[in-house]
């Protein structure tokens, strides 16, 4: 099946969308949160909570029972389609944006998913969910597809100043490649093996992206604290490679990574003597900052990884 | 030379002699290598079909063996004798012995899914490397990983609230697995976040974690998800062949 993404009709699109901020985001990415929703509003792009979401079962469930993990991720598009009347749903969470896009796979695919899904949700009271009906986007698109580079390049109030950064995807924004059909190459959106999106964005905030040849690198935040040791030396690797390419900073999209990284380095440094300095800022703070949002606003001083020095020197903030 | 005859050149099947002469000849040292011949024939026809018949082993039989998983494999890059490719090659030819060679680090695959976009026939050698994880606990050839602890703590969390609290999920990890909470690369982290007092965000996680948040509407989907796991877990246990009965995560409420 080949998407083509109608480039014109997004805006309208995701002018108004269902915001599924999952777990993480009440936790220990509350400053993601704040920064997406901070920049949601600057923008005049309007999310609405879905109602009464819960968890997408992450990357444990699936390995408890693939069905539920599908059935947990259906919920939440039953729920933003019959309760909020919605058609498009925005996770910033990197789990949760593959969880709904792995369940839309699931249910057009796999019968044993449907009946599943159909039986739980008869018996939980709610109407299934069908395939189709609701399209999951990450916050990259939202912003990028919903609100445009040109206009965004007009909202920038001093920008990033050339801030050297590389640009972190992680694992889920891009893999496993079939449940992503609108990033299959000539279907319009971004790219499967060098994705681009938020490269683009912090561009047009004025930074300067450096080449970073571990975007799409694996930070070992499925075992971050089962296997620390394979964590730690995993997210040695993206710090260090950051750093070789230049990078001041590593701009994240996924609560699991950006969690991550602030853990294993502080843990590279303690058991490794390994230190590194690259800061870990989510590239909604960067775009907020860049739209002359105080660091408080989109929650900086909530980091572990402390850049608020870094953002003075810079003459960012 | 097939993949799984690598086990014939290691150290324990070659043979040499420092001095011997045969016939009058020297043949000291390399010159009498002897690999021991080895006779298979304790293979194990149900392995492929028991693990086949667990969460992410459904398409064990597609592989062809092309290896593109091991070559993106992201735990292969850190430790060569972590091979999918070997290990769905063993489970299909049912070489349960040289399978057990590597039960320690199975478990380790981190998820990243390289190897289910690389793979040409939807193998989805990630999920293989889970079930197989998995089958090695249910048989009892390991006991259960630091990964699957974590698995069911968190599931278990899901069940019971339809949503998971992040520092519940450590302090239980880290109470299970039977470390103590304050490391030192814990305390810094607690001590860098602090240092921004970011106070609203501070009220909120510690609200979190005395009142953990819920799902409205929840009660029914918990129960109708505990059901079907039971249900589940019975199937893999008659495909498996296991009468024991052990403790499930949607048991855990009644224990606590």
């Amino acid at each position: 099946m080949t998407v083509i993404i109608d480039k014109t009709d997004l805006k309208k699109k995701y002018k108004k969308v269902g915001y599924y901020p999952g777990c993480a985001l009440e936790g220990s990415a509350i400053p993601y949160d704040k920064s997406t929703r901070a920049i949601g509003k600057a923008l005049g792009l309007e999310l609405v909570d879905v109602t009464d979401w819960n968890c997408c079962g992450a990357m444990e469930v699936k390995n408890i029972d693939p069905q539920v993990e599908t059935y947990l991720s259906s919920r939440v598009l039953s729920n933003a389609q019959h309760k909020d009347k919605m058609d498009v749903v925005m996770a910033p969470c990197n789990g949760c944006y593959k969880n709904l896009k792995q369940a839309e796979h699931e249910l057009g695919h796999n019968q044993k998913s449907r009946d599943v899904v159909s039986k739980i949700s008869a018996k939980a009271g709610h109407e299934a969910y069908e395939s189709g009906n609701v399209e999951t986007i990450h916050a990259l698109d939202w912003i990028k597809m919903g609100y445009g580079e040109d206009e965004l390049r007009k909202k920038i109030k001093g920008g990033l100043k050339g801030l050297k950064i590389a640009n972190y995807y992680g694992c889920m924004y891009t893999r496993p490649r079939n449940i992503f059909p609108e990033k299959a190459p000539g279907a319009g959106g971004d790219d499967l093996i060098k994705p681009h999106y938020m490269d683009d964005l912090l561009a047009v905030a004025g930074a300067e992206n450096v080449e970073f040849p571990l975007k799409t690198a694996c930070c070992g935040g499925a075992h971050t604290l089962s296997d620390r040791d394979m964590s730690t030396k995993l997210v040695l690797n993206i710090l260090e490679a950051a750093e070789a390419a230049g990078a001041e900073v590593i701009a994240t999209e996924c609560p699991t990574c950006h969690s991550g990284l602030e853990m294993h380095q502080i843990r590279a440094l303690k058991r490794l003597s390994k230190k590194t300095n690259v800061k870990v800022i989510y590239f909604t703070q960067l775009l907020g900052m860049a739209m002359g949002l105080s660091p408080r606003k989109v929650g900086l001083n909530g980091n572990i990884s402390d850049s608020r020095g870094l953002m003075k020197e810079k003459g960012i903030v | 030379m097939a993949i799984h005859e690598k086990s014939l050149i290691r150290p324990e099947n070659i043979q040499t002699h420092d001095e011997l002469i045969i016939d009058g000849i020297d043949v000291s040292g390399d010159w009498s290598t002897f690999i021991h011949t080895r006779v298979v024939s304790d293979y194990n026809e149900d392995m492929q079909d028991e693990i086949e018949a667990l969460p992410g082993g459904e398409f064990i039989h597609r592989c062809w063996q092309c290896g593109s998983c091991t070559n993106s494999c992201t735990v292969n890059a850190e430790n060569p004798d972590f091979n999918p490719r070997y290990w769905i090659y063993l489970i299909r030819m049912g070489m349960e012995e040289e399978l057990l060679r590597d039960k320690d680090i199975i478990w380790q695959c981190v998820s990243c899914n390289k190897c289910t976009s690389a793979c040409p026939r939807d193998v989805v050698p990630e999920g293989v490397m889970k079930a197989t994880a998995h089958w090695m606990e249910l048989k009892g050839h390991t006991p259960k990983s630091e990964s699957h602890i974590f698995d069911e703590i968190f599931t278990h969390q899901v069940i019971k609230y339809g949503k998971i609290e992040d520092s519940e999920v450590l302090r239980d990890h880290m109470k299970q697995t039977g470390r103590p909470l304050m490391q030192d690369w814990f305390v810094q982290m607690v001590k860098n976040m602090m240092k921004g007092l970011p106070v609203m965000q501070l009220m909120r996680m510690g609200w979190a974690t005395v009142f953990h948040p819920k799902t409205k509407g929840w009660a029914s989907a918990s129960a109708a998800i505990a059901e079907h796991i039971a249900e589940e877990r019975e199937i893999e246990r008659k495909a498996l062949g296991i009468t024991k009965r052990e403790p499930d995560v949607n048991q855990l409420d009644a224990a606590e």
